[in-house]
C-alpha cells in the first residue's frame, strides 16, 4: 500500500540523547575532588587518551528525554498486555517500597549487619517451597532460563553421581514447548527430542511412553502447558518418566493457574523453576531483571547452587558447604531487589489471596476466550482452559495483521505465532488482575478489527495508524545491523 | 513453483546440480526461499571443510526463522557463494542461479543415490 | 491485600457468560488428589502491617557507617534525578519489546545503552546486557570456543573468584577444559598457550586491585590464535586504555559500579562487547536502527535469529531475557555525568583509595603496594579475615572482603574507597 513518506528526510526522527548533546554542558555533579596526577597514579602506559564520548546535556533536558522516552512506551501501569504465558500483572507499589528499604546493603557486609535480609531469604526460601511442594529452595538463578539452566544441571549431576551421566544423553520435551526448554538442554549437553501433541491438546502418552527409555535423562514440561490446559495425566506421566530412571522438570512459567490451589511438588515434579517476574509479579523493567529461583525434592538438595542461607542457633548465616553442589550460577546471592518484591506480594496476599490469584486467572481467561470466540475467532480445543488459551483469527486474517492493528486501540497485542503446535496461533493470558470491563474492551476491539477487515481488505495490511513509528523495516535492520550511534556521521 | 527439471532435490528443500567433474552445485529451492521470507543472512561453510552426509553445513537466516540446510553427500568444500555476504538477498530473487549457496567436491559419486527428481519433489512438496 | 477487580456480581456474569454455574467447575481438569492441599503459609497483611513488617527486617541490617567493600561491587554517588527517572512506571512495567511500534522508548534507549558501552570499550557493538558479569564471563567462553571450534578455556585467578566459579558451572556439562593460570602473586605472567586454547580470560584492575599488562597479554593469546576476552570494571574505563585499544575481541564485566545501587548484590547487569566479525556469535538481546514506511528512524530487536525463540537447541544460549531496567538505570546515570563526571568519580576513587593506603601504611598497617592499584588494594593480616570484618562491623565500619587462600597472600583482605568514602579518620 503505497502512502505518502511523511519523514523522507528522517529530519522529525526523535532524538537521541547523543543528538541533545551539546559540549559542555552537564547534569550532576559529584562531590568535588581536587586534581591528581594521574600519571603518577595509574602510569601514563595504562591511561586512555581520550574520554569516552557520553552525553553532555543538563538536567533539565536528561529530565525532558527520558520522560518523553517514557511516553514512547506500552506499559502494564497504561495497557493492558494480555500476553499469553508472561503473566501481565499489576505491578504493586508497595513491592517498590519495600525493596528501597534494602537497597544500600554491600554484598560483602559482616553477616551480623545483614541479619534483616538474610532472615527474609530464608523466610522466601520457605514460602516458596510450602507454595511449589518442594523440598528446598535456590534462590540464586537470575531469570526463568537460569532457573531451567541450573535446574536441568542438577538432574545432570544426580544422574553422574549415580554412574548414569554418560548414557543418559537426552532429555524430552513437548513439541508446544518454550524455546528455552531445547536451548537450555543443549547449553547443559544433551540432545532434544520432541514428543507431539494430541488432538486434545495433551502430551501424548504413547508417544512419550515409546521415546521414553534408560537414555533419558529428564523430561520437561509445563503444567499448564503452553496451550493453557493442564495435562491431567500428570501422575501417569511422572510415574512414566521415573520408572525408566528420568527426572521430572516443571518449567514454572504458567503457575499463575494453580498458585496456591496445586502444587508441582504433588504433581511428582522432582526440579522446579519458578518465574519471580510472571507468577510473583516482579516488574518486567521492559525486559528484565526477572528472577528463577528452582526448587528441588530432598534427594537432589545436595546438588543445589552455593551458598544457601540456613538458620543456626547464633543467627542466620550463608552456608556453601554442599558437598555434590553444582557450583554458583551467578555472583553473590541472586537478584536480591526482587527477591525483596516476591516477597512483599507473597506477604500481602498470603494464603486466600494466593489462592484468589489463580481462580480470578482461570476465570478470567475463559471469560475473554468466550467473548473472542463471539467476535468470530476461533479456538482449537473445545474445552474450558486455564489462565491462558490460544485462539486462531477469523478464516482470511493474519495473526500478525491483527496484532498491529489492536496497536491503535492503546491495546498490546497477544503472543503471536507461539506455540508452534498452532498455525496463526494467538496466545492470550489476561491476568486476575484485569476487570471484566477490559476484556470486554479488548474482545470488542478483535470484533471492531475483524468487521473493518472484511469491509477494507487494505485496513488491515496499512496498519498501525496512530503509533509513534508503524511497521520498521525489520529486513533491513537484520541485513545491514546499524547497532550503536555514530558520532562522526549523521544518524538517519 | 519453480522446479526444474535439470536438477535433483532433498525432502529438506535443497536442490544439487548434475556432479562435473566430482562436483555438485547446492542450494535452496524457490519453495524453501518462499517459506523463509527474506532472507538476511547467510551463515557459509569452510572452504576446504570435510562433511559427512546430511551434516547441517550453512544457516539460511530470515528475520523470524533461521534454516539448516544439510549436504546430501559426502564430501570436501571447495566454493562458498561469497557473494551472499553483501546480497544475502539473491537467494529469494534467483534461487536456483546466482543464489547457489555452496559447491561439494564428492567423495564419491555414487553418494547421490536417494534424490528426488524434479517430479518426485513437486510429488513430495503437495504431500507436505 | 489483593488486587483483583472481581465483585460478586462480577463473577456471577462472568460464570454465567462461559456457561458454568462455580468457579470450581474451571478446575475440574486437576485430578482431585491434586487440587486444594493444605498449604501452610501465613495469612495476608493489610497494607501496613506489612510495612511495619519489612521495617522490622529492615531495621535488622546496618548500612550507616564509613564503607570500605569492594570485591565486585562497591557504593557509588546514584544522583536523585537517575533514580527517579528510572522509576517512572512506563520503564518499570513495560514488557520485553517484541512490539517495535509501542516500545521505541525501551528500544531507543537500549539503543543508547549499546553506544555507550561500545564507546567505554573501544569495541564495535555491544549487546543489550545480560544478568551479571560472573554469567557474562562464562558466556564469552562458550562465544570464543564457538568461534575458535576450540575447547580449552584459560582463565587468570586475577579474574573475580566467583566469576571463575561461575565459569567452571558452565563448562562443566559441555566438552571443554578449564585450565586457571595462577597470578604471581599479584598480576598475571605471560602464559604459554596452544593452538587447542579457544581464549584467554584476564580481569583489569584485577581481583585483588592491581593493574594488569593487558597488551602483553592479548598479544599471547593472539600468538596461538585464540580470543583475547578482557574482563573490565566499566568506571575504571572512564580513565583506563580500553579493551578495544589494546587488542580485546571481547569485553565484559558488571556494571553495578556505573549507576546501580548495591541491592545486596542484585540485580545489576552483566555487560558484553564485541569486535565486528564476532557480531552474529553475540548472544542476548540486541537492538538495530532501521526506519518504518514513513521514513522516520526507528528502532527493534535485531538479529534475532540467534535467539532461543527461534534456534531453540541451536541457540546461541538459552538467555531470554536481559537486564534492561538496571542497564537502563546505569544508562541514565552516565548521561547525567557525562564525560566530565565519569571521570570526576573514577579520579575521586582513586585519590580517596591512594589516600587511605598511604594513611594505614603509616599506622603499621601492611599495605601491597607492589604494583599499581585502581581503587582497590590488599592489606595483609596477622589474625583471621573474617574475624577482622565482624570486629570492625561492631564498630560500625564495613570493610575487609576476605582474600581467598588460593591467592597465597596469607591471612589478608582487600580495601576499596571510592568518591563517597569520608577521608577522615
Amino acid at each position: 500500500m503505497a502512502s505518502e513518506v511523511k519523514n523522507p528526510a528522517g529530519s522529525q526522527d526523535f532524538p537521541l540523547i547523543f543528538e541533545r548533546s551539546v559540549p559542555g554542558r552537564r547534569a550532576s555533579t559529584p562531590p568535588p575532588a581536587a586534581a591528581i596526577d594521574l600519571a603518577e597514579y595509574l602510569g601514563v602506559e595504562n591511561l586512555r587518551g581520550q574520554a569516552p564520548r557520553l552525553p553532555e546535556v543538563s538536567e533539565l533536558d536528561l529530565v525532558r528525554h527520558y520522560s518523553q522516552l517514557a511516553s514512547r512506551q506500552f506499559n502494564i501501569d497504561a495497557n493492558p498486555y494480555p500476553l499469553g504465558s508472561c503473566t501481565m500483572k499489576y505491578n504493586p507499589k508497595v513491592n517498590e517500597e519495600a525493596a528501597r528499604l534494602f537497597q544500600d546493603l554491600h554484598p560483602h557486609q559482616d553477616d551480623s549487619t545483614t541479619q534483616g535480609a538474610l532472615e527474609l531469604l530464608y523466610n522466601l526460601q520457605s514460602l516458596l517451597a510450602e507454595i511449589t511442594g518442594m523440598d528446598a529452595i535456590t534462590l540464586q538463578p537470575a531469570a526463568g532460563a537460569h532457573g531451567e539452566l541450573t535446574g536441568i544441571l542438577i538432574i545432570r549431576a544426580y544422574h553422574e553421581t549415580n554412574g548414569e551421566g554418560s548414557s543418559r544423553r537426552v532429555v524430552i520435551v513437548p513439541d508446544s514447548a518454550h524455546g528455552t526448554n531445547p536451548a537450555t538442554a543443549a547449553m547443559a549437553g544433551y540432545r532434544v527430542r520432541e514428543v507431539p501433541t494430541n488432538s486434545d491438546g495433551e502430551v501424548d502418552l504413547e508417544a512419550l511412553e515409546e521415546t521414553l527409555g534408560p537414555e533419558v535423562a529428564a523430561v520437561m514440561l509445563t503444567n499448564p502447558n503452553t496451550l493453557g490446559l493442564f495435562e491431567s495425566h500428570i501422575l501417569r506421566i511422572s510415574r512414566l518418566a521415573h520408572q525408566a530412571g528420568a527426572q521430572l522438570y516443571y518449567d514454572g512459567a504458567n503457575l499463575n493457574a494453580i498458585v496456591g490451589r496445586a502444587r508441582p511438588g504433588d504433581m511428582g515434579f522432582d526440579v522446579v523453576h519458578l518465574n519471580l517476574h510472571k507468577t510473583f509479579t516482579t516488574p518486567h523493567g521492559g525486559g528484565g531483571p526477572g528472577a528463577g529461583p528452582v526448587g528441588v525434592k530432598a534427594h537432589l538438595r545436595g546438588f543445589l547452587p552455593i551458598p544457601i542461607v540456613t538458620r543456626t542457633a547464633s543467627g542466620f548465616v550463608w552456608d556453601d558447604g554442599l558437598p555434590h553442589s553444582i557450583g554458583r550460577v551467578r555472583s553473590f546471592y541472586g537478584n536480591f531487589g526482587n527477591l525483596v518484591r516476591a516477597y512483599a506480594y507473597i506477604r500481602a496476599l498470603g494464603r486466600e489471596g494466593l489462592r484468589r490469584v489463580a481462580t480470578m486467572a482461570v476465570l478470567n481467561a475463559n471469560y475473554l476466550r468466550v467473548k473472542m470466540q463471539a467476535a468470530g475467532y476461533r479456538v482449537p480445543f473445545e474445552r474450558l482452559n486455564m489462565h491462558e488459551f490460544v485462539a486462531q483469527p477469523p478464516a482470511g486474517l493474519h495473526t500478525i495483521d491483527i496484532a498491529k492493528a489492536l496497536l491503535d486501540y492503546g491495546l498490546h497485542p497477544m503472543t503471536v505465532y507461539f506455540p508452534l503446535v498452532v498455525k496463526e496461533a494467538m496466545m492470550i493470558e489476561p491476568t486476575e488482575t484485569e476487570s471484566l470491563e477490559t476484556l470486554e474492551r479488548y474482545a470488542e476491539a478483535l470484533a471492531d478489527i475483524a468487521r473493518r477487515a472484511a469491509n477494507d481488505p487494505d485496513f488491515l495490511g496499512g496498519a498501525p495508524y496512530h503509533t509513534p513509528v508503524r511497521r520498521p523495516d525489520e529486513v533491513r535492520a537484520a541485513r545491514h545491523p546499524v547497532l550503536r550511534y555514530r558520532f562522526d556521521e549523521k544518524s538517519g | 513453483m519453480n522446479i526444474p527439471d535439470n536438477l535433483k532435490y532433498t525432502s529438506s528443500h535443497e536442490w544439487i546440480s548434475e556432479p562435473k567433474e566430482g562436483i555438485v552445485t547446492i542450494g535452496i529451492t524457490d519453495f524453501a526461499q518462499d517459506q523463509l521470507g527474506d532472507v538476511v543472512f547467510v551463515e557459509l561453510p569452510e572452504v576446504g571443510s570435510r562433511v559427512a552426509a546430511n551434516d547441517a553445513v550453512a544457516v539460511v537466516e530470515s528475520v523470524k526463522t533461521a534454516s539448516d540446510i544439510y549436504t546430501p553427500a559426502a564430501g570436501e568444500v571447495v566454493a562458498v557463494n561469497e557473494a551472499l555476504e553483501e546480497t544475502p538477498e539473491t537467494i529469494n530473487t534467483s534461487p536456483y542461479d546466482t543464489g547457489w549457496i555452496f559447491r561439494l567436491r564428492l567423495t564419491s559419486p555414487t553418494e547421490l543415490g536417494g534424490l528426488l527428481d524434479a517430479s518426485a519433489y513437486l510429488q513430495h512438496l503437495e504431500e507436505e | 491485600m489483593q488486587f483483583t477487580p472481581h465483585t460478586v456480581e462480577d463473577i456471577e456474569r462472568a460464570l454465567a457468560a462461559i456457561g458454568i454455574d462455580s468457579l470450581e467447575e474451571l478446575f475440574t481438569d486437576i485430578p482431585s488428589e491434586l487440587l486444594d492441599p493444605p498449604f501452610d503459609l501465613p495469612v495476608g497483611m493489610d497494607e501496613v502491617s506489612l510495612r511495619r513488617h519489612l521495617q522490622e527486617l529492615a531495621a535488622k541490617n546496618r548500612t550507616d557507617g564509613p564503607n570500605f567493600l569492594g570485591g565486585g561491587a562497591a557504593r557509588h554517588f546514584l544522583p536523585a534525578v537517575t533514580e527517579h527517572l528510572a522509576a517512572q512506571g512506563a520503564f518499570v512495567t513495560a514488557y520485553t519489546p517484541y512490539q517495535p511500534e509501542v516500545s521505541q522508548g525501551i528500544l531507543q534507549a537500549t539503543f543508547e545503552y549499546q553506544t555507550m558501552m561500545a564507546e567505554l570499550t573501544g569495541l564495535a557493538v555491544s549487546n543489550a546486557s545480560m544478568y551479571d558479569g560472573a554469567s557474562a564471563v562464562a558466556e564469552a567462553a562458550l562465544l570464543a570456543m564457538r568461534a575458535t571450534r576450540r575447547n580449552r578455556v584459560v582463565v587468570c585467578t586475577g579474574v573475580h573468584p566467583q566469576s571463575r566459579e561461575v565459569l567452571q558451572t558452565y563448562l562443566t556439562p559441555l566438552e571443554a577444559k578449564l585450565e586457571q593460570l595462577p597470578l604471581d602473586p599479584l598480576l598475571t605472567p605471560t602464559p604459554t598457550l596452544s593452538k587447542e586454547t579457544a581464549c584467554l580470560i584476564v580481569q583489569n584492575p584485577n581481583f585483588l586491585g592491581y593493574l594488569e599488562d593487558m597488551p602483553r597479554l592479548a598479544a599471547a593469546a593472539h600468538r596461538v590464535g585464540a580470543l583475547f576476552i578482557a574482563v573490565v570494571d566499566p568506571l575504571s574505563l572512564a580513565l583506563l586504555v580500553p579493551p578495544g585499544s589494546y587488542g580485546a575481541d571481547v569485553a565484559v564485566g558488571d556494571g553495578q559500579t556505573l549507576g546501580n545501587p548495591l541491592n545486596f548484590g542484585g540485580p545489576a547487569f552483566g555487560f558484553m562487547t564485541v569486535t565486528k566479525p564476532l557480531l552474529r556469535q553475540l548472544p542476548g538481546r540486541l537492538v538495530g536502527q532501521t526506519i518504518d514506511r514513513d521514513g522516520n528512524r526507528a528502532f527493534v530487536l535485531t538479529l534475532q535469529a540467534r535467539e532461543q525463540h527461534i534456534r531453540r537447541s541451536k541457540a546461541r544460549s538459552n538467555i531470554c531475557s536481559n537486564h534492561q531496567l538496571t542497564a537502563l538505570m546505569a544508562t541514565i546515570n552516565l548521561a547525567a555525568l557525562g564525560p566530565t563526571g565519569l571521570v570526576e568519580v573514577a579520579t575521586a576513587s582513586i585519590k580517596a583509595a591512594h589516600k587511605l593506603a598511604t594513611r594505614l601504611a603509616e599506622t603499621g598497617i601492611r599495605v601491597v603496594r607492589d604494583a599499581r592499584f585502581f581503587n582497590e588494594f590488599v592489606i595483609e593480616l596477622s589474625g583471621d579475615p573474617q574475624a577482622f570484618r565482624r570486629q570492625l562491623a561492631e564498630q560500625g565500619i564495613h570493610a575487609g572482603v576476605p582474600v581467598p587462600a588460593e591467592y597465597g597472600l596469607g591471612p589478608a583482605v582487600l580495601l576499596a574507597a571510592t568518591e563517597l568514602t569520608p577521608m577522615r579518620r
